[in-house]
């Protein structure tokens, strides 16, 4: 027993500290470090829903009732919606745009409300905003349910058709795409929190505005600007969500304008994580 | 064999601003960006060039006052924060317990916080898994295990919060005050436990103020002093050291400037001072120790007074009063006239380790009236722990108030 304890510690080689680290993502203490993701991801699940009499519902209720509410003004003002049922158009757009949102959010203050932890233990920084990120994708499993059923029963209605083996190629695509958008700009909030305690307050309004200011529950189609067209698709959810939709909605998939975001959404990982690395030395001093 | 910790030339340097906010804002640093005037910062060495190596199994002490650079070494040491210059080469795994409970949470049942506590700490869930038993018989709190921890009081939780770090297996493993958590009983048995995992060869380095636990646990110990090593080697040596330090903080107690004072002030109680059996001013003694307080009373009037009552009296921090040196208890009355020094003389001074505050009385009748003059809280004793019974035991603070000379005997009566 003894013995099988011991050679759990792996890391205990002869190793420096030094004044300033080279910067790197150090992915292999990360991996050391993997059941601190579950742990984390698992406490923060845990306790959003204690003491809550709906519980895990929440994660459902909230875009449900945006869905409807997007759908009603969408129908109100006549809003383009590509030819999809209203719902299924507004549900598969909330759907990723809640992961961006709430990750966002969550790991922008998880550094700060962190901070006693941060202050006390060293473990690698970056496991505390990505676990954020890893909570906001359990509450899109659950949700995630219900969009099945609603797109099983508007293809059983006829309302609309889903290729269904391009669906399963896609998904994985649109959820990583997303998950490395909501990592980029979540670590780099985090890290720009904790520094300027400005951005608190900036968090959630930019998440409100975002939402409105691009094309998350209006179609891209809804512009007859080009350059309007090419400032939206710098939005990265936008790859995610129109490469989703595509394979239940007859709109055409415009191609160029996908890269743009896909790209956008590759320069906010590599930014987010590198000024997160960059700066996360001195996070026990300012926190 | 090289040493296990070798820490060489570390220095860390904290910048500070005057005026500033504790927190930094962006607004600050885009308009400090425009301004030519960056005069208003300054540089501060929470450490200085700090250089020592720790061999494997030793344990090493690190004392000194509040602000020397203690905590701030042991956060290089474990990584939470970057010397500003110089380096450490480890070659053992670090484990550190700055605070015990880190990352507990009142939500969580108390069986949910071993696993999330030790999972913070870096143990492996298996490992947590094999010593869960352990962990919660050492913690007493079985019967908790399943309840939210803000159910629990506050002694429950650190006993658990130690419990989960005292089963922790590092090579190397630093300890900031940790001990002093739960009644009499649990610091007992976290001590002992400590000394086990001392005496399993683990390398530790124990920061603390409770010089008994230090000498106890350490036979190395380290002196820090406005961020330098002042004084390093045997514990004892260290710690006496420590002692010298504290008390050429403060001289004597200058009594003039206060002004809640009772009586009639025909006469005034100037300053008053605590020297030790060589005649030293000091602020802190050990138990056991002999030392005499002075005090300077000086006449205010022109005319004669009578014979004065004079008398000090010692109290807890909490107020409660231990004992009085009146010179009426020995029927004696002093004579004020012009500046006249009073001193008292106590042998082998009885109270345990604490801090403790004096009361200055001058009065005319026995019993305390037509006071003349009354100042509490008029100055600090602070007693360390000290061999009052010549035994080479030293007794840990914060269990008894006071030594009683004794002795203890047996024999056979059947």
């Amino acid at each position: 027993m003894e013995l099988s304890l011991k050679t759990v510690y792996l890391l205990s080689m002869e190793y420096e500290i030094k004044p300033h680290e080279k910067l790197s993502l150090n992915v292999k203490e990360l991996w050391l470090y993997r059941e601190l993701f579950f742990f984390f991801t698992w406490r923060d699940i845990k306790v959003k829903y204690k003491q809550t009499v709906l519980g895990f519902a929440w994660a459902v209720l909230q875009p449900l009732i945006m869905m409807l509410i997007f759908s009603a003004v969408g129908q109100a003002f006549n809003i383009p919606d590509e030819g999809m049922p209203r719902p299924l158009f507004s549900f598969s757009g909330l759907l990723l745009w809640n992961i961006f949102a709430s990750g966002i959010t969550g790991s922008g203050n998880s550094m700060v409300s962190n901070s006693n932890i941060i202050k006390k233990i060293y473990f690698p920084r970056l496991i505390i905003p990505l676990s954020s990120v890893l909570v906001s994708l359990f509450d899109f499993v659950m949700t995630f349910i219900i969009f099945i059923g609603m797109l099983v029963f508007y293809s059983i209605k006829g309302q609309t058709h889903t290729d269904i083996m391009g669906f399963l190629l896609v998904l994985p695509i649109s959820l990583f795409i997303t998950f490395i958008a909501t990592c980029g700009i979540g670590t780099l909030l985090a890290a720009l929190n904790i520094k300027y305690r400005d951005f608190r307050y900036v968090i959630p309004f930019m998440v409100s505005v975002l939402l409105f200011l691009t094309p998350v529950i209006y179609p891209i189609s809804g512009t007859r600007y080009p350059w309007a067209k090419l400032l939206f698709a710098l939005n990265p959810l936008y790859s995610a969500i129109e490469l989703f939709r595509s394979t239940f909605s007859p709109g055409t998939l415009h191609i160029h304008l996908v890269f743009i975001s896909l790209a956008s959404a590759v320069f906010f990982f590599i930014v987010g994580l590198f000024y997160f690395r960059k700066t996360e030395a001195y996070f026990a001093d300012l926190a | 064999m090289k040493p296990i910790l070798e820490i060489k030339n570390v220095s860390k340097k904290f910048r500070i601003q005057h005026n500033a906010q504790p927190y930094l804002s962006l607004r600050d640093s885009l308009s400090s960006m425009f301004k030519r005037d960056k005069t208003s910062s300054e540089e501060f060495y929470a450490l200085n060039d700090i250089s020592f190596n720790v061999a494997a199994g030793q344990s090493i002490g690190i004392i000194g006052k509040n602000g020397a650079g203690k905590s701030t070494l042991l956060k290089i040491l474990s990584k939470i924060t970057p010397p500003s210059s110089g380096s450490i080469i480890s070659r053992g795994n670090i484990a550190s317990l700055l605070e015990v409970g880190t990352g507990f949470h009142p939500e969580l049942t108390g069986r949910e916080n071993i696993f999330l506590n030790g999972s913070i700490l870096g143990m492996k869930r298996k490992q947590i898994q094999a010593r869960f038993d352990e962990i919660v018989d050492f913690s007493g709190t079985e019967k908790f295990l399943d309840t939210p921890l803000k159910h629990f009081s506050s002694g429950m939780q650190l006993r658990l919060a130690f419990s989960v770090a005292a089963f922790l297996e590092p090579e190397i493993l630093i300890i900031d005050e940790v001990l002093a958590v739960g009644d009499a009983e649990f610091q007992k048995k976290c001590m002992g436990k400590m000394e086990d995992v001392a005496q399993q060869g683990k390398t530790i380095l124990f920061v603390s103020h409770n010089m008994p636990a230090v000498l106890n646990l350490c036979s190395k110990a380290i002196l820090l002093n406005n961020g330098q090593i002042i004084k390093s080697g045997e514990s004892r040596d260290v710690i006496s050291a420590y002692y010298s330090i504290n008390e050429t903080l403060l001289e004597h107690y200058d009594l003039v400037k206060r002004k809640d004072r009772a009586g009639n002030g025909k006469c005034r109680f100037q300053k008053v001072w605590i020297t030790d059996k060589n005649n030293n001013i000091v602020n802190s003694i050990e138990s056991g120790e002999d030392l005499n307080i002075h005090a300077l009373i000086k006449s205010s009037v022109l005319e004669k007074l009578p014979k004065l009552f004079v008398s000090v009296s010692f109290c807890t921090e909490a107020g409660q009063r231990i004992f009085s040196l009146g010179s009426s208890l020995l029927n004696k009355r002093i004579f004020v006239e012009g500046l006249t020094e009073v001193s008292w003389t106590i042998k082998k001074l009885q109270l345990s380790a604490d801090d403790y505050l004096g009361d200055l009385y001058l009065f005319e009748t026995d019993g305390g009236g037509d006071m003349y003059d009354m100042i509490e809280q008029a100055f600090k004793l602070v007693v360390n722990e000290g061999d009052f019974h010549n035994s080479g035991k030293i007794q840990t603070r914060g269990r008894d108030l006071i030594f009683v000379d004794f002795d203890v005997d047996f024999k056979r009566v059947d």
